[in-house]
């Protein structure tokens, strides 16, 4: 089943429209990983790359690709990709553990060392995680970008937290 | 009565007219936008997400700041804009007559001699009937949008949308972000009709895409509004399938089944039109200038078949830099290369699997055009 | 019930207009001065602005921008004022509509 007929990512639907960074990139520490399948009319995340690492070019529905080799995993393009599409994922985070960073666009925004529920692509929680971060600068304009702590089991499928429903935020 | 002459009016203060009024005024014209709102924008101040798009487009920036970027822009053209301000009638010679209300005053009746005119009157949501469709609780998506996002007030707290489109999608996502709970979206065809990503952000939510269902009625409390909702299967011809009725707890229904092109003042003028499914409705002919079958009459964004925010824009950049040439402030030929540019990235944006009919469909119209007008009618 | 936005990750949601009081069917209720009477009315719980003339249905917020009307309501004695593209004003007086004036049992 494809994303356009259930709403989100397979990781086979993913593996076989994108090129996901290899064992050996992972092994290295962060690197962002794109979940953008669909040829859409946008680029900003190629700008926000300053490292040169996503390349998306003429034209601009062209899907972007990632030079692992060139990403430092630092989380810019996360917070800029109108989409959130975009994670950082770090495999060798401790031996145990990975960590995914994610956009969170919701209030209450998590705080570090809170531990929430790490949530699949379909919005099912899958484990427990303790926040490790959460940036917000300015220059991320409104799109807060955390970082969960999560077994390492999971890196390839959490890709948010459980949000706090119907609090009247 | 007196008549104020002006060069160009803008009817519809959006992103097309704002973006029109800009071309123009930033080439001396002198122009006036009449919008019947409260406030100029038209819907980019409840567009809180950042936006696709190329960097011409500001893409990256959120709607409401896109929105802000030109009202600054439109002041320091010296675009005046007049709110409150309905257009009533289009005359045989060109003149406008509008009524503007005011805050302090009772309103009057103004009419406007423009030399050249740009209607960018947008689009309007279109509603599905099921029972009970008209209970307080029911409403468009942009309505339930407009308060989330401008008023900051939640329409109600449990949420059921109909339609997986991009504003059924976007809207539901805006809907959390404000607070509420949405329920399920509700989908008659096999497949989500919006971009991908979109789609993504609200199923991590751990919300539902029914897709091949429909609402087939809304349950109402004592009071008569909305206390749920009704969904059943649809079979291929998109008829409910008995049997298969399930209730959802809710207390708003949005609606999220596209729009249709706002045709009142274009059709009032005169203008050539065809009907175009996949724009939406009736919408009129109109050159590579923007210019309808009526010459000194431009038409740019939605109201010439419903696309997005950045068409809309450059289109009515398009619109304002030929509606500047009309009236001898640009060349033609610097005004025909400045619109080769936007085509080229009208055309760039018009891409991909949910660009290319409309961009087929935009070149099948400006062709109609220039087959079916041989000649324009006079406006001014 | 408050319906009111108190955060949000995007927008400032903190109220830019003067906190005043207006009375709808003979109860106050707080709004902010500018706001449309029906973002007021929705924050505070009430969703039904009128009632059809022949058959007396409720009928509430649907098109938002003044396209429908819907929402009328009768304001300061006028009726048929679209409530969600006019602003509330301190001291405003509001019933809610059947057909073309105010609600009976309201009024009372």
């Amino acid at each position: 089943m494809s994303i356009a007929e259930c709403g989100f990512l397979t990781y086979d639907e993913l593996k076989e429209k994108q090129t996901l960074p290899s064992d050996a990139r992972y092994s290295k520490g962060p690197v962002a990983v794109i979940e953008c399948v669909q040829e859409i009319p946008c680029n900003p995340c190629e700008a926000a790359c300053q490292f040169g690492a996503i390349h998306i070019g003429d034209p601009i529905t062209s899907l972007p690709s990632l030079t692992a080799e060139k990403c430092v995993g630092c989380g810019v393009c996360v917070s800029r990709c109108p989409g959130l599409a975009i994670f950082v994922v770090n495999k060798s985070y401790t031996k145990d553990t990975a960590t995914v960073s994610f956009p969170y666009e919701y209030e209450p925004v998590p705080k570090e060392g809170e531990v929430h529920k790490g949530l699949n692509r379909r919005g099912e929680p899958v484990c427990e995680g303790k926040i490790v971060k959460v940036l917000n600068p300015v220059s991320y304009d409104h799109t807060p970008v955390v970082t969960i702590e999560i077994p390492k089991q999971y890196a390839d499928e959490v890709r948010s937290i459980e949000r706090e429903r119907g609090k009247g935020a | 009565m007196s008549v104020k002459m002006i060069d160009v009016l803008v009817i519809g203060a959006g992103p097309a007219g704002l973006a029109a009024a800009i071309e123009a005024a930033k080439l001396s014209a002198s122009v006036i936008i009449a919008d019947l709102n409260m406030k100029p924008g038209g819907q980019l101040f409840k567009q809180i997400h950042k936006f696709f798009g190329s960097s011409a487009h500001h893409s990256g920036s959120r709607g409401i700041d896109i929105g802000r970027m030109l009202l600054n822009e439109a002041e320091e053209a010296g675009v005046e804009i007049w709110l409150k301000s309905t257009v009533t009638g289009i005359f045989p010679g060109g003149k406008v007559s509008i009524e503007r209300e005011y805050d302090d005053r009772d309103a009057e009746l103004v009419t406007l001699h423009p030399k050249e005119v740009v209607i960018a009157t947008g689009a309007s949501e279109n509603a599905i009937r099921f029972k009970n469709w008209t209970a307080p609780g029911v409403m468009g998506a942009g309505a339930a949008q407009t308060m989330v996002n401008v008023n900051h007030v939640r329409p109600g707290n449990k949420v059921v949308m109909l339609g997986s489109g991009n504003v059924g999608l976007i809207v539901s996502y805006q809907l959390m972000q404000a607070g509420c709970d949405v329920k399920a979206l509700v989908e008659a065809a096999p497949k989500i009709g919006g971009y991908a990503v979109h789609a993504a952000k609200i199923r991590r939510a751990g919300v539902p895409i029914l897709l091949r269902h429909t609402i087939i009625e809304a349950k109402t409390g004592q009071d008569g509004s909305v206390c749920g909702c009704v969904t059943a299967e649809v079979n291929e011809h998109f008829a409910p399938i008995p049997g298969t009725e399930e209730t959802i707890d809710c207390d708003v229904i949005t609606i999220a089944a596209g729009l249709k092109p706002t045709m009142d003042l274009i059709k009032l003028a005169g203008c050539e039109l065809t009907y175009d499914a996949l724009f939406g409705g009736y919408v009129p002919l109109h050159s590579e200038k923007m210019e309808t079958s009526v010459r000194g009459i431009f038409v740019a964004g939605d109201s010439t078949g419903v696309e997005e925010a950045n068409t809309a824009l450059d289109e009515g950049r398009i619109a304002g830099i030929s509606a500047a040439e009309g009236l001898g402030l640009i060349s033609e030929t610097e005004a025909a290369d400045r619109r080769t540019e936007i085509w080229r990235r009208l055309d760039s944006l018009r891409m991909g699997p949910f660009g290319e009919r409309r961009r087929t469909e935009k070149n099948h119209l400006i062709e109609l055009y220039h087959e079916s007008v041989k000649e324009q009618k006079a406006f001014a | 019930m408050d319906n009111r936005i108190c955060e949000h990750v995007v927008l400032n949601v903190a109220p830019t207009g003067r906190s005043v009081t207006i009375t709808v069917d003979g109860r106050q209720i707080e709004a902010y001065e500018g706001e449309p009477i029906l973002a007021a009315l929705l924050a505070s719980g009430i969703r039904i602005n009128r009632y059809t003339v022949k058959r007396h249905e409720p009928r509430g917020l649907f098109c938002g921008i003044g396209q429908c009307s819907d929402c009328s309501m009768v304001v300061d004695g006028k009726a048929n004022v679209r409530t969600c593209i006019t602003p509330v004003k301190e001291g405003m007086v509001i019933f809610t509509q059947d057909g073309l004036s105010e609600k009976k049992e309201a009024a009372s």
